[in-house]
């Protein structure tokens, strides 16, 4: 192991503070007793309780999951098939186009994706809700998901795919029974990253929702605009809280597959 | 006891009452402008091991994909067993390849590898078991069946693509270069293990590779093919023997080329003049050639002989000294410039140790051939 010098120490340190620092001042004052965000008067978790009171945080909270886990999945499939067509359909006429439209909402502004799709909703008369903001959340993470799948496709040896049809396969076999296995870990980050897009979109969704529903970003926002109270930091922490058990259990899967890999490695070598 | 021959030669493609396997019916494959299959016509019959021998990008795995159906003809026909393929999508022919770069699917265990292709077909799980450990003890990979193919040797590795591609026991199995990682002694352990197969299970092979001694070995017939157009295609002994053009005698093993006129002296037998100021060579030939036409003398290096007197009654016998001496342990093989500048190469076996040879660099030595040993060819 190389040993640190002072120098990356301090670099280190300073590097991460830089990251930590505001959050943790935030968790520190969730446990803060006093309705003052700012000054510290004892250790106390009593707006954690009142956070399990407050309904509307709560109904903002569910619709957000909700919204977050179809338009994440919609996302994917859509992603996944459009990144699977621009790989794979070889040359076909309008192709540079369409892949420039995939792309595209990449590089959008939010602002203008947002109100387009206001724009279309109205125009179509649907009622603004839990539907719209999904339907705006599949829209614009569909090309992140479609970048992260045909970055792993083109890598993908398609000799395999072709041995799959040459088994027996149908076209749609092959890719459910070898193409799908395969780019798994991509599709299933791309699925992650729909998902965390969707969970803090603020900027969309404040275009497509309604009063029927209404997601968490936005509800914290106009509850900050009011004066932050503490309670938006006991739901913060929580939020910081599920977002580190999830990246650490997910890598921590990943390590074990690793490991579980090199032992059948070590195993095969040994036999 | 000796081995017992077989009354009835392997010759289907003698037989014109027999049905080829294959047809090409006068296949163009074009990418593009340029042109991969150039109008080729070939028929390949049932139980046959046919090699397809050629340089690097002349077509032989684009022949072999249009097989597979995994590329369609520009024009032409493709006939199986009768029936027009050419619309028959890949999964739905009686035709399995087994891929140059294996295509083992890394997410199945070689168990599961070797029968995804049966779980395909409606056979029933206790049949697909017994067949897949069929194949299993035939490869020789029962102890790998469940190990993923990143844990087990690239030769290991061959035999499991191998097995999967019989494991369906098609009509016709393709193999391209196969055998292209192997070393040379599991290659010919594999080979001789292909033959087996192929006895036992009758299946037809198309082989494509780049080791015409591969080929030779194997074989019932080769097609040796330059720029999308068959050039020859016959079986071994005559492709080795009988060579129809330079270009293949050269393809094939090591060749002397002696180029000259001809002149008939009647009876296929004919005198070749090719240098000035030396007595013309003798040699025959089932082709006709004019008085005075260009002709190329091809002879093998194994048919010369060297030795240090001019030998009597030899029908050819020129002289040189000897240039270089390639000893190849089995086999010596001396380059000999003659008088006229030409260097021929010949071969003789070692039966003496090396201190006991007889013959070493600028000694004068005499080369003779039969008029029989050497073919004549147009071109
Ligand atoms: N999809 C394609 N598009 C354009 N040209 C192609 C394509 N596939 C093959 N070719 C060309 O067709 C020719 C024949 O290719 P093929 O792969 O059949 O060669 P090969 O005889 O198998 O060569 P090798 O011995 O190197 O494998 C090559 O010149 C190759 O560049
Ligand atoms: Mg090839």
């Amino acid at each position: 192991m190389m040993r640190l010098s002072w120098f990356n120490v301090v670099s280190l340190t300073l590097g991460f503070a830089f990251l930590y620092i505001p959050m943790i001042i935030l968790v520190i004052y969730s446990f803060n007793a006093g309705k003052l965000v700012t000054v510290w008067s004892g250790f106390s978790t009593k707006w954690y309780g009142e956070l399990t009171q407050n309904e509307a945080f709560l109904n903002a909270a569910w619709v957000t999951l909700k919204v977050a886990v179809v338009s994440s999945t919609f996302a994917t499939v859509l992603g996944t098939m459009a990144a699977y067509v621009l790989v794979r359909a070889g040359r076909f006429t309008g192709r540079t186009l369409f892949s420039g439209m995939i792309y595209a909402p990449l590089v959008m502004p939010e602002v203008i994706t947002g109100l387009s799709l206001l724009l279309l909703f109205i125009g179509i008369g649907l009622d603004r809700g839990i539907v719209t903001i999904v339907l705006a959340h599949t829209t614009f993470s569909m090309c992140y998901v479609s970048v992260v799948v045909s970055s792993r496709l083109v890598t993908f040896d398609q000799s395999l795919e072709e041995a799959a049809l040459d088994l027996g396969c149908s076209p749609i076999e092959a890719f459910r029974l070898v193409t799908l296995p395969i780019i798994a870990p991509a599709v299933i980050s791309g699925w992650l990253l729909a998902f965390t897009l969707s969970l803090d979109d603020l900027v969309i969704a404040s275009f497509t929702s309604g009063p029927s529903a209404t997601t968490l970003p936005i509800k914290i926002y106009s509850a900050v605009r009011l004066g932050v109270s503490p309670e938006i930091n006991a739901l913060s922490t929580i939020m910081i809280a599920i977002v580190t058990v999830g990246v650490i259990s997910a890598s921590l899967v990943s390590k074990r597959n690793l490991v579980r890999q090199k032992r059948e490695m070590q195993a095969a070598e040994r036999a | 006891m000796g081995p017992v021959l077989q009354s009835t030669e392997f010759a289907p493609w003698n037989d014109p009452t027999e049905k080829p396997l294959i047809r090409f019916r006068n296949v163009t494959k074009r990418f593009g402008d340029f042109v991969a299959i150039n109008d080729l016509t070939l028929d390949i019959y049932e139980q046959e091991f046919f090699a397809l021998l050629g340089p690097s990008g002349c077509g032989k795995t684009t022949l072999m994909r249009m097989l597979a159906g995994f590329e369609t003809p520009s024009e032409g026909q493709i006939e199986l067993s009768g029936q027009d393929i050419v619309p028959v999508p890949p999964n739905k022919r009686a035709v399995n390849m087994m891929f140059q770069s294996y295509a083992l699917f890394p997410h199945l265990s070689i168990w599961d590898n070797i029968a995804f292709g049966l779980r395909r077909s409606p056979m029933s799980k206790p049949d697909i078991k017994a067949r897949v450990e069929e194949m299993l003890k035939l490869t020789r990979l029962e102890k790998f069946a469940h190990r993923k193919p990143h844990q087990i040797s690239g030769g290991q590795r061959q035999r499991v693509a191998l097995a999967r591609s019989l494991a369906k026991a098609p009509k016709l199995l393709l193999l391209d270069e196969p055998m292209g990682a192997l070393d040379k002694k599991l290659r010919q352990e594999t080979q001789f293990e292909l033959m087996d197969i192929q006895e036992k299970t009758g299946t037809t092979f198309v082989i494509v590779t780049h080791d015409q001694e591969e080929a030779m070995t194997v074989a019932s017939r080769v097609a040796v093919m330059d720029e999308g157009c068959l050039i020859q295609v016959s079986t071994p002994d005559r492709i080795y023997e009988s060579p129809n053009s330079v270009y293949v005698a050269d393809f094939i093993g090591d060749v002397n080329i002696i180029k000259g006129t001809a002149k008939a002296q009647g009876d296929d037998l004919y005198q070749v003049n090719w240098s000035d100021g030396m007595p013309p060579l003798n040699a025959t030939s089932e082709t006709d050639f004019s008085d005075g036409q260009t002709c190329h003398l091809a002879i093998r290096p194994e048919k010369v002989a060297i030795s240090a007197d001019k030998p009597d009654g030899a029908d050819n016998a020129v002289q040189g000294k000897i240039l270089d001496i390639a000893y190849l342990g089995n086999l010596s093989t001396y380059h000999v410039e003659l008088t006229s500048g030409v260097i021929i190469k010949a071969q003789t076996s070692n039966t003496r140790r090396i201190s006991r040879r007889s013959f070493t660099w600028e000694d004068p030595v005499w080369l003779s051939w039969t008029a029989t040993a050497g073919v004549l060819l147009v071109n």
